[in-house]
């Protein structure tokens, strides 16, 4: 790539990758919610003892239900919000240590709804340029030609860059959000829903797209969503979220063909499958009720109430997660007997 | 770019008003003070007084010349202080919460549980009668709808994805407020600015009237309003043009509000084109 940041960015591909982009180390974000006068102040685990490590180049899919605190994972990883408790660790580097402009030229997010996450206010061509200067591209031309030059790399034509966001249609936001993530040139994007807010007949071209730009800037992705479709086409490694804890993580094949834990097998059961592919064993592993409150997680296992395999240990004891094999971890009592 | 017939309306209404005030001493037919004659009191409308004659024969339409000077003064520069006040603080508040927010709301609070005028009669009495004064007076006083409104804006618009986006991105948070969020809660404020240009006029009248505002014989349409209260059916002309002036300045303030809020939102354009 010809067009380089100024010396302020960390090389573009330096000969020895670092082994890990980005290290989740006993991540826990904690909400105090409801005051001392109406009924006490009770503890919302969002996030509760998460480790993650992302490699460059590699694409993470983070799964689960709503509530799980997938999306309270990514703001604590953009530096948005404070976590309670563990170390992030981008580069090496700790959180608190890290410069946010550091940050932001390393991490960049695309929001779920392209309807509310670009400013009507601003022309496409203001919504790339400005990051652009903030960050120390000063030269016009410059500017000029890597705003237009992204736009290419988005397919968006040259000539609509003056051209306000509700002038184009959904995929088309998403395309002009996920231009304004990639105009710094990150090395990792955290993908929050990316297509569950567009049409269906839109949703493959963006995450095409997605790949595409995957390989041509060599980006690093967390894929977060609970369209299991979406990530296993997508990603090369998986994490399932379960009420703020990571249950069940490894290589996507794994993931999708042995699942050690309850809940993986039931979020894969739930794939709507009308041409009765799957077998009859993957369809049984149905969880029944809803996710429990993260106000007031149920003891042990936090998913033993929907268990269908719950035993007196599920509700003592919190299954640690360990390994089944090289790379995939489960959190489950039963994770070597299950099948 | 193209304007509204409301803002062609309200923009020439102002305009006129602007043109009277500048050229007072060009279009008034008599001098507003001096020329009294008792000989003349209280005369209807005629070809030599336009708009008829005061209880002490001074013509009307001169007068309301001279006064739109002080009510525009009075009634924009007043009305431009307690935007600036009331959004500066309420985007702070809205935007940083905290101490601060509750700083600010207790503030406002207070602001709107006394009655603006009463604020600004002490402070009228602090600083005397006077053009400067009547606007410092109003201009520090009724900032606390702007505020609110501004403060209410952003708490809907700080979890927005575009404001969130700018934070990652590394945007300050001066520069997240002033490019994200302020151009987009333009719209309302305006309008409660320009509402409030009206409210300032009248409040000036009423502050006139007190004897603390501008003192006669100088004339402000204000003023000329609450002399003309005991008249009102002997005499109707004394205070239906002050009136009327008042009408068609606050009207052509508000509609050139509503216009310049559809120029600066960029959906409203292509509906239109």
């Amino acid at each position: 790539m010809s067009d380089k940041l100024p010396k302020k960015l960390p090389e573009k591909l330096p000969e020895k990758l670092p082994e890990k982009l980005l290290e989740l180390d006993d991540l826990a974000v904690h909400f105090h919610v409801g005051s001392a006068l109406s009924g006490g102040v009770k503890t919302l685990k969002a996030v509760d003892g998460v480790s993650l490590d992302i490699k460059p180049g590699e694409c993470l899919g983070l799964v689960g239900e709503s509530g799980c605190g997938k999306s309270t994972l990514a703001l604590s990883i953009m530096g948005l919000q404070p976590p309670t408790r563990g170390h992030i660790r981008l580069n090496g580097h700790e959180l608190s240590a890290r410069d946010r402009m550091e940050t932001a030229r390393t991490v960049q997010m695309v929001f779920q709804d392209p309807y509310a996450s670009l400013n009507p206010r601003q022309t496409v061509r203001r919504t790339l340029a400005d990051p652009l200067r903030l960050h120390g591209v000063t030269n016009k031309t410059e500017v000029e030609h890597r705003v237009m030059d992204m736009m290419d790399k988005v397919g968006l034509r040259r000539d609509r860059a003056d051209r306000y966001p509700h002038e184009f249609s959904g995929g088309q936001r998403q395309r002009i959000g996920i231009a304004r993530a990639l105009i710094l040139q990150p090395k990792l994007v955290i993908c929050d829903e990316p297509v569950s807010a567009l049409d269906v007949s839109i949703r493959a071209q963006i995450i095409n797209l997605l790949l595409e730009l995957k390989d041509e800037m060599g980006l690093a992705y967390i894929l977060i969503s609970h369209d299991l479709g979406v990530v296993e086409h997508v990603s090369d490694r998986v994490a399932v979220m379960y009420l703020g804890r990571i249950v069940e993580q490894g290589g996507w094949q794994e993931i999708f063909e042995d699942p050690r834990h309850p809940y993986t097998r039931a979020l894969i059961a739930a794939i709507p499958d009308p041409f009765h592919r799957a077998d009859a064993k993957v369809a049984r592993a149905k969880a029944h009720g809803e996710i429990a409150s993260a106000l007031n997680p149920p003891p042990g296992c936090h998913f033993n109430p929907r268990c269908p395999m719950k035993a007196d240990r599920c509700v003592s004891e919190v299954p640690a997660l360990e390994a089944v094999a090289d790379g995939h971890r489960a959190a489950c009592h039963f994770r070597n007997t299950v099948a | 770019m193209r304007w509204g017939s409301n803002t062609w309306v309200g923009g020439s209404l102002v305009a006129i008003a602007i043109g009277v005030a500048v050229f007072a001493p060009w279009i008034a037919l008599t001098d507003p003070v001096m020329d009294a004659n008792l000989m003349n009191a209280e005369l209807p409308p005629s070809w030599e007084f336009p708009f008829g004659t005061d209880a002490q024969g001074r013509d009307i339409y001169s007068r309301i010349c001279y006064g739109a000077r002080i009510s525009l003064t009075v009634g924009v520069v007043s009305q431009i202080c307690n935007s600036l006040i009331g959004v500066t603080l309420g985007l702070t508040a809205g935007y940083w919460g905290g101490w601060w927010d509750d700083f600010v709301s207790g503030l406002t609070n207070l602001m709107l549980a006394i009655p603006s005028l009463v604020f600004a009669l002490a402070i009228m009495a602090i600083l005397g009668p006077g053009l400067v004064s009547l606007v410092i007076a109003l201009g520090l006083t009724s900032w606390s709808y702007s505020c609110r409104i501004a403060r209410a804006q952003v708490l809907s618009l700080k979890s927005q994805g575009y404001v969130q986006a700018a934070r990652i991105l590394g945007y300050g948070d001066l520069r997240i407020m002033f490019t994200q969020v302020l151009p987009n809660i333009l719209g309302p404020l305006i309008v409660i600015a320009t509402l409030g240009m009206g409210g300032a006029i009248l409040a000036e009248a009423a502050l006139s009237f007190l004897g603390l505002g501008i003192r006669p014989p100088f004339p402000s349409w204000g003023s000329m309003l609450s002399e003309a209260r005991d008249q009102i059916r002997a005499a109707p002309w004394l205070s239906v043009f002050p009136g009327l002036a008042i009408f068609f300045t606050v009207l052509g303030l508000n509609l050139l509000g509503d216009g310049l809020r559809d120029i600066l939102d960029p959906q409203s354009q292509t509906r239109r084109a």
